[in-house]
């Protein structure tokens, strides 16, 4: 505080123009956008359970193999279309730790169906890492060991039961995801790539190019998909093999869904491109291409984000779908459409519900996609109540 | 008079649109190596059937598979003399099933109109169903109501729709007794419409629409709810509860009818994917329409039939966005005649 001559009292600070401002405040217009974005999407709390879940299933995806008790194409002659045990701790009152009772299974000469009875007298214990069916983590390294599997080789656990090769319905689910999860992804990178490239080439040059590309995208968005998705993938030759299969089947999701991302992408450029800041840019010398990575795409990236995680359930159930119907990936492939293939019918749905059980992590992992995708959409705009 | 001249111009673009798409479906169809009839013809000379052979040959000839791509797609059009003069789509005359060894248009036949009525029917639902709990869930929102509806919205988003038809056939067939398969009891097929062959399709419709009409009707709520809340937030609506007006007939009276034109234009977006959605449910459920009829071509190979197939389900997606958009410029004095999105 120093006093003038002319005895008025003066701050020695420097002048802070934003004082007024209260501390928390500043600390928030300082904070990078993440945190801003991060911090709001906190609140969404659907969003972020499900962005948990759905983390946690990708990070499982590569050692699906150590979880799985069983191969996704091992057969169990003995025990075909066995029904789920479920895992129990008391025996009679008396803890033994997990537990399943053995199935024992038998022909019924009058309606053709296997009938299997719990032995009820011999429980059996789990064991947990146990050696079992060589696999690879991520596809490389060699393993043995599996997270739990039963004692006696001829009795399996089938935590969801089996399905008409006996093969383990819970073990075929866990290695259908790594197909069934990943799906989406590349779909949703090829969709991405061809979207963006179209969308700002017709956004940027705009002329008879916006216009071409306006008409392609009217066009293509106006045909249903599905007997477009049919038509490309009858087109796959059958001796393909099942991963070639894959990733060209997961191109011609990402094909058709592209016109949807570059007609929003082509509306923000065609807005931001008249904003005040990229003028300055522009005046201050960057190039176009400069603007457009440092200026344009920073702004409007998070949004394409949302969008594509809202179009990657579409790219989930389109696989569901084609594989469901057999012209989408073909046994020995294992994908969640390709085991439901086997629930195509009534009869099974009424004899062996099981076998529609996949069902239920398709839904489950489409819904949090879902929630995931509107959480990122509410929190992108952290300055907005 | 200016409504007239917006119809034919909208016209216009859609024959101009369905130009593209059948070249687009040309090239779908031609993609898979090789084409029914030389595979056909490499199988009948494996186990040395020359009569089957010459037939082969024949047809080859006679549906101009043995000339250059571009000419056969300007014969299949019809743009271009083929073996017997100017027949092809545009002159009536769909080609040949190779599979099924008949005219196209004989196999096809009925199953166009069923297809048609199952979508109108699913479009229908979606009305009927998304206008009521969309209105409701934005009136009541933040309540039970809102999020029961968008509980159940999301279900029907996230629920592969195959496996909702078999689900419900399975429980609608145990609990209300409803026929299982088919758009219409045996007896009544091929038989001329009567008043007890209607009924047996209204009751074979139900699950079917119901099944084809939830995803978009889920889809169309939400949008719905979100325009009515946008609406709702306005002075006029402020002013109108001030006044003292009944809620019930205020809604009605004024945001409806602005929340109502996107609900009407997006008819447009939705069509392609409700009608995708029928042709999987109709596989499923053996409904006679065009969608099995698809599948069986696309497996075999018998260009003409799918890429017959594939010609018409673009053109109904397309006369259904044309008539929604005609509609909208209808209903709302803003839309100027220039067409969307200028």
């Amino acid at each position: 505080m120093t006093q003038l001559p002319d005895g008025r009292y003066v701050d020695d600070a420097p002048f802070d123009p934003q004082a007024s401002l209260l501390e928390i405040e500043r600390k928030d217009l300082d904070a990078p956008n993440w945190l801003l974005v991060w911090r709001k999407f906190r609140t969404h709390k659907l969003g972020l359970i499900s962005g948990a879940f759905l983390l946690i299933c990708y990070l499982l995806l590569p050692v699906a193999g150590f979880i799985a008790p069983y191969g996704p194409n091992q057969r169990h002659s003995e025990h075909l279309y066995s029904p789920p045990q479920s895992i129990n701790l008391f025996h009679q009152g008396e803890f033994i730790g997990p537990y399943v009772y053995p199935l024992t299974s038998h022909a019924d000469l009058e309606t053709f169906q296997w009938v299997f009875t719990p032995d009820l007298e011999n429980p059996q214990n789990l064991e947990f890492f146990c050696e079992g069916r060589e696999y690879n983590i991520a596809g490389l390294i060699p393993s043995t060991t599996h997270l739990f599997c039963s004692p006696d080789e001829n009795s399996p656990v089938f935590l969801w039961g089996s399905d008409r090769l006996g093969r383990d319905i819970f073990s075929r689910i866990l290695y259908g995801a790594q197909l069934s999860l990943t799906v989406g992804l590349i779909g949703i990178t090829v969709s991405f790539v061809l979207g963006i490239f179209f969308g700002s080439l017709a956004g940027y040059f705009g002329g008879k190019t916006d216009w071409v590309i306006n008409r392609v995208i009217e066009i293509l968005r106006s045909l249903p998909e599905l007997p477009l998705w049919l038509a490309l993938s009858a087109a796959v030759p059958s001796n393909w093999s099942p991963v070639a299969v894959f990733f060209i089947i997961s191109i011609i999701l990402g094909i058709l869904d592209w016109p949807g991302l570059a007609r929003s992408v082509r509306a923000k450029f065609l807005s931001l491109r008249e904003e005040e800041y990229v003028r300055a840019a522009e005046m201050m010398g960057a190039s176009s291409g400069r603007v457009i990575r440092k200026h344009l795409l920073p702004n409007f990236m998070s949004h394409l984000i949302a969008s594509a995680t809202l179009s990657i359930p579409a790219m989930i159930l389109g696989e569901t779908a084609l594989s469901f119907l057999g012209l989408g990936l073909r046994a020995p492939a294992v994908s969640w459409g390709v085991m439901l293939n086997d629930a195509q019918n009534l009869a099974s749905i009424e004899i062996y519900p099981w076998t529609a059980i996949p069902m239920l992590p398709i839904v489950v992992v489409v819904l949090a996609f879902n929630f995931l995708g509107d959480g990122l959409r509410d929190s992108l705009d952290p300055y907005q109540q | 008079m200016e409504i007239l001249k917006y119809a034919i111009y909208r016209f216009g673009t859609m024959l101009l649109t369905l130009l593209v798409v059948s070249v687009l479906v040309f090239a779908i169809i031609n993609l898979p190596p090789g084409d029914y009839l030389s595979n056909q013809i490499a199988e009948l000379q494996a186990t040395g059937q020359s009569a089957g052979v010459a037939k082969a040959e024949f047809l080859r000839k006679e549906y101009a598979l043995d000339k250059p791509l571009w000419q056969q797609y300007m014969i299949w059009m019809g743009f271009m003399p083929g073996p017997h003069g100017f027949s092809g789509m545009i002159q009536g005359n769909f080609g040949w099933s190779f599979e099924f060894d008949s005219p196209v248009a004989d196999i096809v036949g009925d199953t166009l109109w069923l297809t048609v009525l199952v979508n109108l029917a699913a479009v229908a639902f979606v009305y009927a169903v998304a206008l009521p709990l969309g209105v409701l869930a934005a009136a009541r929102a933040r309540t039970w109501v809102d999020y029961t509806s968008a509980f159940i919205g999301y279900l029907g988003l996230a629920t592969p729709n195959f496996l909702l038809a078999l689900i419900l056939f399975y429980y609608g067939h145990r609990w209300f007794n409803l026929p299982i398969g088919g758009l219409m009891a045996p007896e009544f097929e091929g038989v001329p419409m009567n008043w007890e062959k209607v009924k047996s399709i209204l009751v074979h419709l139900i699950v079917p629409t119901f099944v084809i009409g939830t995803a978009g009707a889920s889809a169309m709520m939400q949008r719905l709810r979100a325009n009515m809340l946008d609406e709702l937030g306005k002075p006029y609506v402020e002013t109108a509860i001030a006044k003292g007006m009944k809620s019930s007939r205020m809604l009605a009276k004024y945001p409806l009818r602005v929340a109502f034109n996107p609900f009407v234009a997006d008819i447009g977006n939705l069509l392609p994917s409700m009608i995708s959605g029928s042709v999987l449910v109709s596989v499923v459920l053996g409904l006679q329409t065009i969608g099995p009829t698809l599948l069986t071509a696309l497996k075999t190979q018998d260009m003409f039939l799918s890429g017959f197939v594939l010609m018409f389900v673009a053109l109904l997606t397309l006369i259904g966005t044309m008539i929604s958009d005609v509609l909208l410029v209808l209903l709302d004095p803003r839309i100027r005649y220039e067409g969307r999105g200028t």
